[in-house]
């Protein structure tokens, strides 16, 4: 008797309990799930549709519902160059900040002691200031007169005599612009590691070297990953690197979408464009997950 | 792992020094640890045990002195140079590799191809070849314990380093791993160097216990010679409790010193007084004395130690009984009486004598209040436990 009875309170109070925390849990996620569905899921499926439009008849920049998937074809015949160019630079890029951010967020992981917030507060501090203006900026930094252009002819190390509007300007802006999102997420994984797990490498024979190849980095690998998908991801679709810095030869895939859609009007063409960069994105990223092997780390 | 003929050799401290600044954590340490032995660093924290591990290590550089494994001398060398491992106290464990790769990790950094029997031996010494699969994270406390030891000890190191290993543990299985510890260092052979704040834990595993206090060691043996014969005032607080009282020497009895205290007159082998002035602090062990009731006077043994006081409180602890004991002169002693004999026990307020052989007395130099070496904790405990006890009496 004695313990029937607090079994059936227990259960008596624990089944609405169960029963709320279900529902909230459902009424949680709904406003993320509303704005997806405004934001992404609808634009997602106009888009598609707007891709397979066809041309109305005699009233150039109007179209109609249509199955035009010949649209993509025609797309990739004459942009297919763009899309290995904007993938070629953005991956450029894309090491290029590995390689700059890695020391960069090792020192302030590891050495920066009581500067660590201040050199933090850095990194981001350009990003105060808008994406567009700091490209101009590069404009100048890079310009035919300027010190680094100058300097750099002088010892007769630019083939093309300039920088700005070559394939290196666009690359440069890129690795630029996008370095923060490479910093932070390599911080963010560097900072977690237990630096004792380096005394203990260097006690068990590991030269600081050795400590570092098999301890440091495969740790990091996370950051790694994160921060070259959030890099290589919007530099490969971004466009206003290419348009400042670059010339008509640098154009990137990003730049075919903006004059389809606001130039020609032509919008089936910039929208199977974007589906296209998509996808490709989409299976670039899943194949590189995959190589990398991030699921298996803690 | 088996073969004895392997040349191990003595682990010699000179004249070792560590100083932060203005803070000295090791001073003028020198010491020689046998080759082979089971050796106990113990302390309370910021004691400067856990600097000289690391400077046995090389994860520190000493100020001053030098390290030698018999005739070599390692001061100038880096960690990863130093034929001696270490089993970290957060255990240090390699997350994104798997068990047998963390303890096959020494091995490869030397160039060794064929790891898989020396770690699957390794594994089975500690039990754990089932598994060699898992990642660390997947194992308990005691198990992650066991990788982080053999991970060390596959390498055979010259000396072993231990940093509180088992402080992460709760306390059944602290009890279990010092066994297994201890069994494993049977096996092995090899000189371990364990550093601990808990004495129990230095007592049934090492062979020597080394006392350490404000970067010195106070003082240095047997654990049961270190227990039983406490040469300072630190000592007798750390390892264990002990009664306390202040005296002066005023003249000898054979082989035996006198101490007057407190207008009584004490007993004290000249051999176990180690005080360098007349002023003494005497000291026995709670367990050593002998509680009698007031009335059973005459059944003290001619020629033991005895006083007078009045029980101010007793605790049944199962296999023995805890007595508090109001001296004349208002100093509490404490006694541990084995429970052989059931019932018939003291109870609060009764007048008792306290008696005990000389034999168990010693002498020490009078060190800044009685408290030294006393865990702050204990201290704290006592005086909740005083202040309960004045409040039952006003009850």
């Amino acid at each position: 008797m004695v313990a029937v009875v607090p079994t059936a309170a227990r259960s008596g109070a624990s089944a609405p309990v169960a029963q709320r925390s279900s529902k909230t849990g459902y009424l949680l996620l709904f406003p993320g799930m509303a704005w997806l569905g405004v934001f992404f899921a609808i634009p997602f499926v106009t888009l598609f549709m707007t891709s397979l439009q066809a041309p109305v008849a005699g009233s150039p920049g109007k179209y109609q519902f249509g199955l035009e998937f010949g649209n993509y074809a025609s797309a990739m015949a004459e942009y297919w160059p763009l899309f290995l160019r904007s993938f070629l630079y953005a991956g450029i890029a894309t090491l290029l900040a590995l390689a700059i951010a890695y020391p960069l967020a090792y020192f302030i992981a590891f050495r920066a002691g009581q500067w660590r917030s201040l050199m933090l507060v850095l990194v981001i501090a350009p990003s105060f200031a808008s994406f567009l203006l700091r490209t101009y900026a590069w404009k100048t930094i890079l310009a035919d007169e300027g010190i680094i252009t100058s300097t750099l002819n002088s010892l007769h190390l630019l083939p093309e005599g300039r920088i700005l509007n070559t394939g290196i300007a666009v690359v440069a802006g890129l690795t630029y612009n996008f370095l923060p999102f490479m910093i932070l997420p390599l911080y963010a994984a560097l900072e977690k590691i237990d630096p004792r797990l380096m005394e203990a490498a260097g006690d068990l024979y590991a030269s600081p070297q050795t400590a570092f190849r098999k301890v440091t980095w495969p740790l990091s690998m996370p950051g790694i990953v994160a921060g070259t998908l959030l890099t290589f991801i919007p530099a490969s679709g971004d466009y206003i690197n290419a348009a400042l810095l670059g010339s008509t030869g640098n154009r990137m895939i990003g730049n075919a979408i903006q004059i389809n859609f606001i130039q020609f009007r032509d919008y089936p063409t910039a929208s199977a464009l974007s589906f296209v960069l998509m996808a490709a994105i989409l299976v670039l990223v899943f194949t590189y997950i995959r190589r990398a092997g991030t699921e298996d780390l803690v | 792992m088996t073969d004895a003929a392997r040349a191990v050799e003595d682990l010699h401290l000179q004249n070792l020094t560590k100083r932060f600044g203005d803070f000295v954590a090791v001073d003028d340490l020198t010491l020689t640890i046998p080759a082979g032995s089971f050796f106990a660093l113990l302390g309370a924290s910021g004691c400067g045990k856990t600097t000289t591990l690391r400077m046995v290590a090389g994860l520190e550089d000493p100020t001053e002195g030098s390290i030698r494994i018999g005739e070599k001398d390692i001061t100038g060398l880096r960690a990863f140079e130093r034929p001696v491992n270490t089993v970290f106290q957060s255990y240090a464990l390699f997350p994104h590799l798997d068990i047998f790769e963390n303890v096959a990790f020494g091995l490869r950094r030397r160039g060794i191809k064929d790891v898989k029997p020396a770690v699957e031996q390794m594994l089975d010494l500690v039990e754990l070849g089932s598994l060699a699969r898992r990642k660390p994270s997947q194992l308990s406390g005691g198990q992650q314990q066991r990788v982080a030891v053999a991970r060390a000890l596959i390498n055979e190191p010259d000396v072993l380093l231990l940093d509180e290993p088992l402080g992460a543990l709760d306390l059944k299985l602290r009890r279990q791993m010092q066994i297994e510890l201890k069994r494993i260092q049977m096996d092995v052979g090899t000189t371990f160097v364990h550093v601990t704040h808990d004495q129990e834990e230095a007592m049934t595993m090492a062979d020597t216990v080394a006392v350490m206090n404000a970067g010195r060691i106070e003082q240095m043996g047997h654990p049961a010679d270190i227990y039983e014969t406490p040469q300072t005032v630190f000592v007798a607080n750390f390892l264990g409790q002990s009664n306390l009282i202040d005296g002066r020497r005023t003249g000898t009895s054979g082989e035996f010193g006198v101490i007057e205290a407190h207008g009584l007159s004490f007993m004290v082998p000249s051999d176990r007084c180690f005080c360098s002035g007349s002023d003494v602090t005497l000291g026995v062990r709670p367990e050593k004395i002998t509680v009698l009731d007031a009335v059973d006077a005459e059944q003290v043994p001619d020629g033991h130690n005895r006083l007078e006081g009045r029980v101010t409180d007793v605790s049944y602890t199962g296999v023995s009984t805890q007595y508090l004991i109001d001296a004349p002169w208002g100093q509490e002693l404490i006694v541990f009486e084995q429970n052989v004999v059931v019932g018939d026990r003291c109870s609060v307020g009764d007048p008792v004598i306290l008696h005990w052989a000389p034999s168990h007395t010693f002498g020490l130099d009078p060190a800044p209040g009685r408290g030294a070496g006393i865990d702050p904790e204990v201290i704290e405990a006592e005086r909740v436990n005083a202040h309960l006890r004045v409040r039952g009496a006003e009850d």
